[in-house]
């Protein structure tokens, strides 16, 4: 289980990376600038103590609710010897979409970033094979972000509102 | 040079052959560009997956929470009820219900049964693969009778979604569990007839050790998790890591390999059918007296007669199946271990009627990545043997 010293370790260690902590759950969540996200997660991985070897998921998330940080990205790291797990997340404006591709630390994270391409738009620096994975490659929006709406706009028989948001 | 002598090309030429999209050996619809030097594979240039794309993400963000079951059951389709326990569970973590223990030993035996099934398909593929079809006509009458169970039930057969936010919808009847007890008795005798047919077969041995091997740490770093990455040698199984729904009451032990090749695979699969089939047994013998749901009104339906009798009974069926329930705002993921490995739910809910963010970290998704690896210098009947005993599922592949 991870603890207080661990939580106050990754604290230190990552040192002014981290803007907020929070707790969700049974997940300590660490908000970081996106600027320091690379290394980071770097960071996370690699040093001996900490050795968040596994990278379970990530995801993205879009909420244009919030000005200046409508974009946001989710990574879930595992350290499986001392079965620690803790959540990364570092949030951007919709104008600056560049974010750092952590594929050369894990590459399982290779087909993680194309589907988050894929579906919200994010461009992954670094990305050795940057396209669409699970859409048609000629799709020409990012079907995940808010403004697309599920249904296709000529059907009338299923109105958002008889069916919820 | 003389006119009569053909200059002799330098460059190597490479053949390009498509596997897929659909292709009998592929178990499920995604392709592989094979890039070949003659008969070796030197590379997989293309893998094309999102054939069965069906936007489960999005379409999440617009049901309420009872009918996203229905979505999870289409994942791997070949184990559901772990899908939909896998959503229950993370619905319940977020509205922190505690289920009462019979409920959760249900799912146990759910689960499990589930497990074998997914097993059965998976191990009794790769026999037919090399050739050997008879495994898989007579394990999959045993499948037959797994469904009956299911049946039973859900009223289903493979889309089962089984269960409910708070524990089950009924108590397993009279029949159900004479079927089980009946599965118990006879199932054994059927995996050893699968097991003498191939376990140490000469034939299936020469063509699946060796095959398509991964190391452990290559494994750990492409996101391995489940038979997998059992097969490669670590022992990392969701069960034990995150117990949930009771599983530290049971004892059971997790087979690993040693090299993570086709052979290792295999024998994962079918060690772990028989750890399912004791977890079952211990379920069955020490299942406690209780309900079979827990009290959560705002998601659990009420009896009918407190319907029709009761006014709070008649409110709260009313919101629930409008979808009007009141959920607590928060972050929350649950991983379940699934057939192929750690399947995760991340749900994001911002107090209204449906997810605010729901991402499925799907364990096919991730670990098909490293096909590429493992079929590099083999012969194309190597590939698809490494293929079906990684066990991708076409549904949990694009989800």
């Amino acid at each position: 289980m991870i603890t207080t010293e661990i939580k106050e370790s990754i604290q230190s260690k990552l040192g002014n990376f981290v803007i907020a902590v929070e707790q969700h759950y049974d997940f300590p969540v660490y908000i970081v600038k996106k600027a320091h996200l690379h290394e980071a997660l770097k960071t996370l991985k690699e040093d001996p103590e900490l050795n968040f070897h596994f990278l379970t998921t990530m995801c993205g998330i879009h909420s244009p609710e919030n000005e200046g940080a409508e974009f946001g990205l989710m990574y879930q790291l595992h350290n499986m010897p001392n079965n620690w797990r803790i959540r990364v997340r570092a949030f951007m404006s919709k104008n600056d979409l560049d974010v750092p591709t952590v594929s050369d630390i894990w590459p399982s994270a290779n087909w993680q970033e194309r589907q988050e391409y894929d579906f919200y738009g994010f461009n992954f620096t670094g990305h050795p094979d940057l396209r669409r994975i699970l859409n048609m490659e000629e799709m020409n929006y990012f079907p995940m972000r808010r403004e697309y709406p599920l249904e296709d706009a000529w059907r009338d028989d299923k109105e958002d509102k008889y069916f919820g948001r | 040079m003389p006119a009569n002598q053909i200059a002799p090309t330098e460059e190597k030429q490479y053949t390009y052959l498509n596997l897929g999209p659909t292709h009998p050996a592929t178990h499920g619809i995604f392709q592989n560009v094979l890039k070949m030097d003659g008969e070796i594979i030197v590379d997989s240039s293309d893998q094309m997956v999102g054939y069965i794309h069906r936007a489960f993400e999005k379409i999440a963000e617009h049901r309420p929470y009872q009918q996203i079951v229905t979505l999870t059951d289409r994942l791997n389709y070949c184990s559901s009820p772990i899908n939909n326990m896998g959503w229950h569970m993370t619905v319940e973590k977020l509205i922190n219900c505690q289920l009462p223990k019979r409920a959760e030993y249900m799912r146990v035996i759910i689960m499990e049964l589930a497990r074998i099934s997914d097993h059965i398909v998976c191990d009794a593929v790769i026999g037919v693969d090399s050739g050997a079809l008879t495994g898989f006509t007579y394990l999959f009458q045993w499948r037959e009778k797994i469904y009956d169970i299911f049946e039973e039930i859900c009223g289903a057969r493979l889309t089962t979604n089984i269960g409910r936010i708070g524990g089950m919808e009924r108590e397993f009847s009279e029949t159900c569990w004479k079927r089980i007890r009946a599965f118990l008795k006879d199932f054994p005798k059927a995996l050893k007839e699968f097991e003498k047919l191939l376990v140490r077969n000469r034939i299936f041995m020469d063509r699946t050790v060796g095959v398509g091997p991964i190391s452990g740490e290559r494994a750990l770093e492409y996101g391995f998790t489940g038979p997998n990455l059992r097969a490669a040698g670590v022992d990392y199984d969701v069960r034990v890591a995150q117990p949930y729904s009771s599983y530290q009451d049971f004892e059971f032990d997790i087979p690993i390999g040693k090299t993570g090749d086709t052979y290792d695979r295999f024998m994962v699969r079918l060690e772990e059918m028989w750890q399912s089939l004791r977890i079952i047994e211990q379920a069955v013998n020490k299942m406690p007296d209780g309900e079979f749901h827990a009290h959560v009104p705002d998601f659990y339906l009420p009896n009918k007669e407190d319907v029709y009798s009761k006014m709070e009974a008649l409110i709260y069926h009313f919101k629930i199946v409008m979808g009007e329930q009141d959920v607590p705002k928060g972050e929350v993921y649950h991983a379940v271990e699934g057939a192929n490995g750690e399947l995760g739910f991340y749900l994001i809910s911002d107090g209204g009627r449906t997810p605010y963010r729901m991402h499925i970290r799907r364990p096919c998704f991730i670990y098909y990545q490293a096909y590429p690896e493992m079929i590099r210098g083999s012969l194309i009947s190597d590939a698809i043997l490494t293929l079906s005993s990684m066990n991708v599922i076409a549904g949990e592949l694009d989800a």
